[in-house]
């Protein structure tokens, strides 16, 4: 392979890395709302949301990390709503999820009018880890990368092991599996499903945030294009696991980056058929993973979409 | 009065339409193993259930150690030293026992110290013999370890008084031994512990006091020396005098349902019918009494198909009908009255038109083709809510919105209407007001009377010995005893739903 190939390959892998944050945050936001019990289908809104805030503040600050921040935290407190009529109410979480992806993008068109196709001024800088950056190919496709990405292989690392290996993660599992045990055995149910959604959502916002930040540093109406459809699929990719949401994050990514690239270099390929890229393979890993979870005996949180009601029989 | 490490003061608790405990009275002392006897929903899980904080009574006190205690949820019970096995495990499947073990404590570090904890486990484990592995995943132990799990788990949060809810439900005869001796070697360490059952056997093996409720109040509080059975029997049922619905002399027909050495599992992969065998005939009412969970349920699950027979053979009109799909028993001649309406009997969202027409809608006049002619569909339903004089705010409203009682006379309508040769009843007036009561009852004697072979199971042997002409006891899937309704009496009845045979229940008249 000649070495014009190399760094071509290098860049498209690169760059799916930073495609595949945005769907790795709020992957593994979503994966620890379900593993409480909560269906959250309001990602693509909690996201565009963050996406929104966190280019607004951006702009105005010119920091892109109290810009991130903002997203986060818009993201964050978008999924409250969710939190309060899933869990306060016991409301359908379907319908609830649903309506908050409706909202977040209507509110995102409407106050985005006049920030469309504005630059952010600044954006965040690449930083090269030392060492880890000069192993071949592994180095400059995942440590020559921004400080954002490198936060989301942290919360990734870390959040895998609070799931597995800390009384908080046991806690979080048994309310998704049993939460009438979880109850039973003086763990609080409401508390637990309350914190796990809102921190979906703040990761949901920071998926959002790292796309108007970093990605594609402008804002376009609705840009977040079903990113937080695919993430919710991937979390059953994932099959609950912040280290498989990894995995499928960056296949995801790759074919994102994939597409971008075959249409820069002109490829006789319509666009329309290109984009349909992600979703289709969206519908064939879902098909696939599926199947694998049914044969591994792998099931979602028995509880997910269940409210919790301690005095019903 | 330091002799009671817990007492409850007149506690009341109300559920919609349900009084389930009316001011009750109890008191557990040191070291003792104190049993709650009674039938199914006296209101004896209510109790617990307030104990163990899941339920907040409506009125009423509990005190622990003379010190009045203030119970809101699971964890403050924890607190005060009451640890409750539940019925239904409180146990997380896809963990393991260790993390079963610890989870909800609030004293545990961040970081699980997998270590120190498997070691207390195995020494709780090893004290009591029990073998169990910290690491397995509850999914993959059988129903006896699953419970030691729960005892270990309470032992490790230092539970004092143990809760145990109806704990020999689930378990085959020797894992109850063991249970017992498991319990007795508590006692003797100095925990206290209720035990709540309605098995009289084992009341007698295992409890040192006794207390008896019934429909929600304290019949009285005995000491084990100084009952038997009989009087508990007693206790239990209640003491009113039976009295017997007017109906025919029993003309007893041609052979209609014949049960023969059937054997079946349940969901949890249990046996629970054991080669039970029976037969029903035309114009009789045949009761088939039993304490709940001894495969009631599944007898009539496989009669008409819902579940499936492993063993044995059931005949209708002596036709082989032995695990045919429901719809085919359904057409030959068997219709049935399920033990829930609202899950298996009734569309809760559908109108009660909707639902009346179950039986009739793939049938000429209101099935037409693949159209349902609903002007045929609403003048049936319409003639039946007449007959049978059932209150409905609309016709085309919601089933769910009906009282039970309407609800059950709109199933009883919808499957006698059939005019099948076979009616099964599984617990056709629980959870009933009296006057529904009396009318479903009056309509099993019409049906009775017309010709119809009815099988009728149910918890409430007044009802039993009410309407029934034979009356036949079931007990861990077989009959224990089959006799006629003028020869029964409550205390030959409640020792063979105890599991005693025939012989030796005569020998206690």
């Amino acid at each position: 392979m000649s070495g014009a190939h190399h760094i071509v390959l290098i860049a498209l892998f690169s760059a799916a890395v930073q495609s595949g944050t945005t769907l790795l945050y709020p992957t593994i936001g979503e994966i620890f709302a379900e593993r409480a019990g909560i269906l959250n289908l309001g990602v693509e809104g909690m996201m565009i949301m963050g996406a929104f805030f966190g280019f607004v503040v951006t702009y105005i600050t010119k920091n892109p990390y109290i810009g991130f921040l903002a997203g986060v935290l818009a993201g964050g407190i978008s999924a409250l709503i969710h939190a309060f009529v899933s869990i306060t109410l016991r409301g359908n979480q379907v319908v609830s999820g649903l309506a908050l992806t409706i909202f977040g993008l209507g509110f995102t068109n409407f106050y985005g009018q006049k920030w469309i196709n504005l630059r952010s001024p600044v954006t965040v800088s690449q930083m090269s880890v030392p060492l880890l950056s000069k192993i071949p190919y592994i180095g400059p496709i995942f440590f020559k990368q921004d400080a954002l990405v490198y936060t989301s292989y942290i919360v990734a690392i870390v959040m895998w092991f609070i799931l597995y290996k800390t009384k908080v993660g046991v806690h979080l599992r048994a309310t998704g599996q049993n939460a009438r045990a979880a109850d039973a055995m003086g763990v609080n149910v409401y508390a637990t499903r309350y914190w796990w959604t809102f921190f979906g959502g703040l990761l949901a916002g920071a998926g959002g945030a790292y796309l108007t930040i970093a990605y594609a540093p402008f804002w376009l109406d609705g840009m977040t294009a079903g990113r937080g459809w695919i993430a919710i699929a991937l979390v059953i990719f994932a099959m609950w696991d912040p280290l498989n949401a990894m995995v499928g994050a960056y296949l995801f990514g790759g074919i994102d980056a994939l597409q971008l690239q075959l249409q820069a270099v002109g490829v006789t390929i319509p666009s329309s058929l290109l984009n349909m890229l992600p979703y289709l393979l969206t519908l064939i890993v879902i098909i696939i993973a599926t199947l694998i979870v049914r044969v591994k005996h792998i099931s979602a949180p028995k509880e997910l979409g269940i409210p919790y009601n301690r005095e019903e029989k | 009065m330091a002799e009671y490490i817990l007492q409850a003061r007149n506690i009341t608790k109300k559920f919609p339409g349900v009084l389930a405990n009316d001011h009750i009275n109890f008191d557990l002392k040191k070291g003792e193993i104190h049993t709650i006897l009674g039938e199914n929903g006296a209101g004896k899980s209510t109790l617990m259930n307030i104990l163990d904080g899941i339920y907040y009574p409506n009125e009423g006190e509990i005190y622990i150690n003379g010190k009045k205690a203030h119970i809101r949820s699971p964890f403050d019970s924890m607190r005060y030293g009451i640890g409750m096995i539940h019925q239904h495990f409180m146990l997380v499947d896809t963990l393991t026992v260790l993390e079963n073990v610890i989870l909800g404590l609030k004293d545990q570090s961040f970081f699980i110290n997998k270590k120190q904890i498997a070691n207390k486990i195995l020494e709780i484990s090893n004290r009591y013999k029990f073998d169990l592995k910290p690491f397995a995943k509850i999914w993959q132990l059988s129903v006896g370890e699953q419970q030691r799990v729960e005892i270990v788990k309470m032992l490790f949060r230092g539970a004092d008084i143990l809760i145990l809810d109806e704990p020999t439900a689930v378990l085959t005869p020797q894992e109850s031994e063991a249970l017992f001796e498991i319990l007795k070697k508590m006692k003797s360490e100095g925990k206290s512990i209720i035990f709540i059952s309605h098995k009289l056997n084992e009341v007698m093996e295992i409890s040192d006091r006794i207390t008896v409720l019934r429909k929600g109040k304290v019949i009285g509080t005995v000491n084990k020396d100084e009952t038997n059975p009989v009087e508990l029997a007693k206790m239990m049922v209640g003491r009113e005098v039976l009295f017997r619905l007017q109906r025919k002399p029993l003309e007893r027909g041609e052979e209609v349902l014949k049960v023969e050495n059937v054997e079946a599992y349940n969901d949890r992969g249990i046996k629970v019918l054991n080669k039970i065998g029976f037969t029903v005939h035309r114009g009789e009412i045949f009761g088939l009494a039993g304490v709940a969970g001894n495969g009631q349920k599944e007898l009539a699950q496989v009669i008409t198909g819902l579940r499936k027979a492993t063993n044995g053979k059931v005949f209708l009109l002596g036709k082989d009908i032995t695990n045919q799909h429901p719809l085919v028993i359904a057409n030959s001649g068997t219709n049935y009255i399920p033990p829930d309406r609202l899950k298996v009997g009734l569309v809760p969202n559908l109108s009660s038109i909707d639902n009346a027409i179950l039986r009739r809608y793939r049938k000429s006049p209101i099935g037409s083709g693949i159209l349902v002619n609903y002007k045929k569909a609403r003048e049936y339903t319409e003639s039946l809510i007449e007959k049978f004089n059932i209150m409905v705010p609309r016709i085309d409203a919601p089933v769910k919105l009906l009282s039970g009682g309407n609800m059950q006379k709109l199933l009883l309508a919808r499957e006698i209407s059939e005019n099948p040769a076979l009616l099964i009843a599984v617990h056709p007036t629980r959870g009933l007001d009296i006057g529904a009561t009396e009318f479903i009852r009056k309509k099993l004697l019409e049906v009775r009377d017309s010709g119809m072979a009815v099988l009728l199971i149910s918890e409430d042997l007044d009802e039993i010995l009410m309407i029934s002409d034979r009356i036949g006891v079931i007990y861990e899937g077989r009959i224990t005893g089959i006799m006629d309704a003028k020869d029964a009496d409550v205390r030959k009845i409640g020792l063979l739903m105890a599991g005693s045979t025939e012989e030796e229940s005569a020998t206690v008249h």
